[in-house]
């Protein structure tokens, strides 16, 4: 078996899930602080909402705990089509390396919407390896795999998975 | 997603091979995963590509289009919900400290 530490984690990450809700829920949940902080690392969602507006995702009271400060993720809007497309600039707080985010969602018949996540992380290294989601879950390192499974079980259950959200 | 098909995409050697092969490199077209493959065994580019039609239908794999190419990502979300579904708490515990076995003995020169 090769070791983990020399690799580097891909550059363009596609992650891709499909949950039994219709497109507008699952739309709203990736957009609201309503949803937001019951699933993934938690947190509110500050932002307008408008190509070219601001995109803040604000630390939780546990992260803040540890030392983070009041925000988590910073970006820009850069296209948003209500409900299949969003796409926006992603930088973490703790690496500062630009990269792009890009949401799509499909519906399949107003009951199941596929959700195809594509995070170009070019030259940013090290967001390349958190967002991947090779480390341990209950530590943190679930990245989005964890996240998105997260989001299914919220939004297929109407309950936050263990260990989720805010 | 339906983990039956999870489980027997992940029962092959070759699409195992595929996969790890994405895990190490993301965006590859189906002539560099052939050739992948065909450095480890005999296989036509229509065995490797139906592998990969069966790792895609699992949902392992994600396609994108980009210009005239067809780039094939691996997906780890499926595994991922797998995980959730088929690990508790109390095996992950025990999978850990063998994880770390594994590792430790492996290291040992």
């Amino acid at each position: 078996m090769t070791t983990n530490e020399e690799r580097q984690a891909p550059e363009i990450q596609v992650f891709r899930v499909y949950i039994e809700a219709p497109i507008e829920k699952v739309f709203a949940a990736i957009t609201s602080s309503e949803y937001s902080t019951k699933y993934g690392y938690g947190g509110e969602i500050v932002s307008d909402l408008t190509p070219g507006s601001d995109y803040t995702n604000l630390t939780t009271a546990q992260m803040r705990e540890m030392g983070m400060g009041d925000v988590a993720v910073t970006g820009t809007v850069l296209e948003i089509d209500p409900p299949t497309r969003l796409v926006l600039t992603w930088i973490a707080a703790w690496h500062q390396e630009p990269t792009t985010l890009t949401w799509e969602l499909e519906d399949y018949d107003g009951t199941l919407t596929g959700v195809t996540l594509t995070h170009d992380c070019t030259g940013a290294p090290h967001t390349a390896m958190d967002v991947e989601g090779g480390g341990r879950a209950d530590m943190g390192g679930g990245g989005w795999p964890w996240i998105l499974a997260s989001l299914k079980t919220l939004l297929e259950t109407g309950k936050p998975m263990v260990g989720s959200g805010s | 997603m339906d983990d039956d098909l999870v489980f027997k995409a992940l029962a092959d050697p070759t699409r195992r091979l595929l996969l790890d092969a994405l895990f190490a490199q993301g965006g590859r077209t189906l002539g560099e995963l052939e050739a992948v493959v065909t450095a480890r065994t005999e296989m036509t580019r229509f065995g490797v590509s139906k592998h990969l039609r069966l790792l895609e239908q699992a949902g392992l794999v994600v396609t994108k289009k980009q210009g005239r190419e067809k780039l094939h990502y691996l997906n780890p979300v499926p595994i991922r919900l797998v995980h959730n579904r088929w690990i508790d708490k109390f095996t992950e515990h025990h999978a850990v400290a063998l994880a770390d076995l594994k590792r430790q003995l492996e290291e040992k020169p």
